[in-house]
């Protein structure tokens, strides 16, 4: 057999097998490692079709960003991995709803891809890595959807602070301005307090 | 195809390597070192006293809005990287309209920006 | 005789041949890397030693050249502690992670001409990812060990980490506009010709012009090394692990081989981080002068004339770190995090800005030049 066809089997297995035991692990915490396994065979995937830009992105972003935020959540929240598990009977339904939804959309894809006898591959890159194509495109033919992912971004930067930021009262801050400007007139007051009396303000 | 694929291949030995190394300190603790554990050795550790309820606790709220911050802006990193490759190599109106289309997309993020700074979301308490 | 010789070349040319020599190759490489490691530990403690009018380790082999290898060994004799409460899977395999991403960050620094394990397009984005997953073996270790110290320094050392990943982006963005490239090897290429091309002098386009550019690139240099100590967890940074606050942060629980990979990726990183202000600011393997002479030596001493440069630049950074470790007070966690998001942030963003603007609008573009 060909090498790149037991890499690609291999990447594959991992993946699948990593993303069922996200859904089965008891733990939270190693649902979202397994999370990154799928991730990380995911991007091989990538790379054997040549898309190695995508595969780095993916390891940049969903690994070193989004799952971080994922173990941030998990770990904190003080979940009861038992009480966790009881609803499962219950959600099967509404659950297998979806599953079943996404096998006929992917089984439509593949029919329709078959049905045009066309092979997906990559596209030829003349010598010019794959970055530079894109980057080639990107910003000049496909400008509008570039500038809405940069609102998406605003959108999300927006609602991130508008969602989780509170202000505690009562927390004394550092005002390095503040504290430079201090002169010795502003700063300081001399008095001579009469013995037993102590200084009113 | 094959030959891009082969610089990944060390990549991969590398890798594999670092992991075999790391495992055999490990595993040359386990072998040659003792191992007696007693109650008092594995607690964990606190300043004297025994460790009174789960140390995975609650923690602030802060620590997701960095994350999601930080998610925002790696994103916006990867937006640059081919934007950084290619614009020396476009064609000349191409290549300032490129431009002007990044400066136009780091301006609205550069909003987000001014918000977050204004309403104290990079203040640390 | 040469018969076999040939079987030999034969053989070293099919798929296993292949893979044979490259992990040979690849071993080697990492067996060199950890030995330097075990010297420059010894230095950075020589150094903070010297700093502090103290000798330093003097007694293990001359001058305690062996401290080190004496210290490994030790390590290998301690009992390995898990804690009760731990999650032992998780517990043992976050200083594993640790130093295999650390690690493997070097399979794509090219040391001289030609010698680097792996070529790849994206080499800087491959760094980029390697570091930014080097949080996970701080989490996780912190959150695997149930303890509350640890717990509290890897969330600190995470959300540190994390704040300044981003303007290390950004200021690779900078190098890539002035290289063209994400490829490691052509960014060094092209700073050839002497320190004056040098990326932190703003590369080798556009004549003498180019000069110009580097009222940005050095300030974006030294942001980089400042991040560079903030990703590592070095002294000033070093919060994750303040001695006094949080007792030794996520190591706390670990002991024996465990805890001796966390510091191993700690230096192993820390180096990594050296290669890599040498390679995007300070033309990695070129001299400083201009080397026509170099075409006529033979290929073997214009490979150690690279790696000496490399090395030389690669111990001048790491001196810096050292000297910085023993100079810069610790910082506080608020001034941190405000100069990671209110002065890096915002002035490296404006870097890339900038550049991108010389770059195209400048006297570098053949268009207007």
């Amino acid at each position: 057999m060909d090498l790149l066809a037991i890499a690609f089997y291999l990447l594959a297995l991992v993946a699948c097998v990593s993303a069922f035991m996200v859904v089965i692990a008891r733990n939270p915490v190693h649902s979202v490692l397994f999370l990154i396994l799928t991730f990380f065979s995911s991007a091989g995937l990538f790379v054997l079709l040549g898309a190695e830009f995508l595969a780095m992105l993916l390891v940049v972003v969903y690994v070193g960003a989004v799952a971080v935020l994922f173990l941030f959540v998990v770990m904190m929240l003080d979940v009861d991995f038992g009480s966790l598990r009881q609803g499962f009977v219950r959600y099967l339904p509404a659950g297998g709803v979806v599953a079943l939804v996404l096998v006929v959309e992917m089984s439509l894809v593949a029919a329709a891809i078959a049905g045009k006898n066309a092979t997906l591959r990559a596209p030829s890159t003349n010598g010019v890595s794959n970055v530079e194509q894109i980057g080639r495109v990107l910003y000049t033919d496909y400008f509008y959807f570039f500038q809405a992912a940069g609102m998406v971004l605003l959108v999300a930067m927006i609602g991130a602070i508008v969602l989780t930021l509170r202000h505690k009262p009562g927390v004394k801050r550092q005002d390095i301005a503040a504290q430079t400007a201090r002169t010795e007139a502003s700063g300081l007051r001399l008095t001579k307090p009469a013995t037993g009396q102590g200084i009113s303000e | 195809m094959a030959a891009f694929l082969l610089q990944y291949l060390p990549i991969v030995i590398m890798l594999a390597i670092a992991g075999v190394i790391a495992l055999a300190l490990m595993g040359a603790a386990w072998l040659f070192a003792p191992s007696r554990p007693d109650p008092e050795k594995i607690s964990a550790y606190e300043c004297g006293f025994n460790a009174f309820d789960d140390a995975r606790m609650k923690f602030d709220v802060r620590f997701y809005l960095v994350s999601i911050l930080f998610i925002i802006f790696d994103l916006e990193v990867a937006f640059l990287f081919p934007w950084a490759v290619s614009l020396m190599h476009l064609p000349h109106p191409a290549q300032v309209f490129a431009f002007w289309s990044m400066m136009g997309f780091l301006g609205v993020l550069t909003v987000g920006f001014i918000y977050e700074w204004k309403k104290g979301a990079l203040e640390w308490e | 005789m040469t018969d076999f010789l040939s079987a030999m070349a034969a053989f070293w040319a099919t798929p296993v041949g292949w893979t044979v020599l490259t992990l040979v190759h690849v071993l080697v490489i990492s067996v060199i890397l950890l030995i330097c490691i075990a010297f420059i530990l010894l230095a950075d403690r020589k150094i903070w030693a010297s700093a502090q009018l103290r000798k330093g380790p003097n007694v293990v082999g001359p001058f305690g050249m062996l401290q080190t290898f004496a210290d490994l060994m030790k390590f290998v004799f301690k009992e390995i502690i898990v804690p009760a409460g731990a999650d032992k899977f998780v517990f043992i395999l976050a200083p594993l992670l640790s130093t295999v991403l650390a690690m493997g960050g070097w399979a794509v620094i090219p040391f001289a001409p030609g010698w680097v394990i792996s070529n790849i397009n994206v080499g800087i984005l491959y760094l980029f990812a390697v570091s930014s997953l080097g949080v996970y073996g701080i989490i996780m270790g912190g959150w695997a060990s149930n303890s509350k110290y640890p717990f509290l320094g890897g969330l600190r050392s995470a959300a540190q980490m994390v704040s300044y990943e981003v303007s290390i982006g950004f200021v690779i963005i900078t190098v890539i506009l002035l290289s063209g490239s994400m490829n490691l090897a052509t960014i060094i290429e092209k700073q050839a010709g002497g320190f004056w091309n040098w990326n932190v002098f703003g590369g080798s386009e556009g004549g003498w012009w180019h000069l110009i550019a580097t009222v940005v690139m050095f300030p974006m240099m030294v942001v980089f090394f400042i991040s560079a100590l903030a990703e590592t967890n070095r002294p000033p940074f070093d919060l994750p692990e303040a001695e006094s606050e949080l007792v030794a942060g996520y190591q706390v629980e670990y002991s024996s081989t465990p805890f001796l990979l966390f510091f191993l990726a700690e230096y192993v990183n820390i180096v990594l981080m050296c290669a890599m202000i040498s390679i995007l600011f300070f033309g990695g393997w070129q001299a400083p002068w201009p080397t026509p002479y170099l075409q006529h030596w033979w290929p073997f001493w214009v490979s150690a004339h690279g790696f000496v440069m490399m090395g030389v630049k690669i111990l001048f950074w790491f001196f810096m770190f050292a000297m910085v470790k023993a100079i810069v007070p610790r910082y506080r966690y608020d001034q941190l995090m405000r100069l990671g998001w209110k002065i890096f942030l915002p002035t490296s963003l404006v870097a890339v800005a900038a550049i991108a603007a010389w770059r195209v609008f400048g006297p570098v573009n053949g268009v207007y030049g």
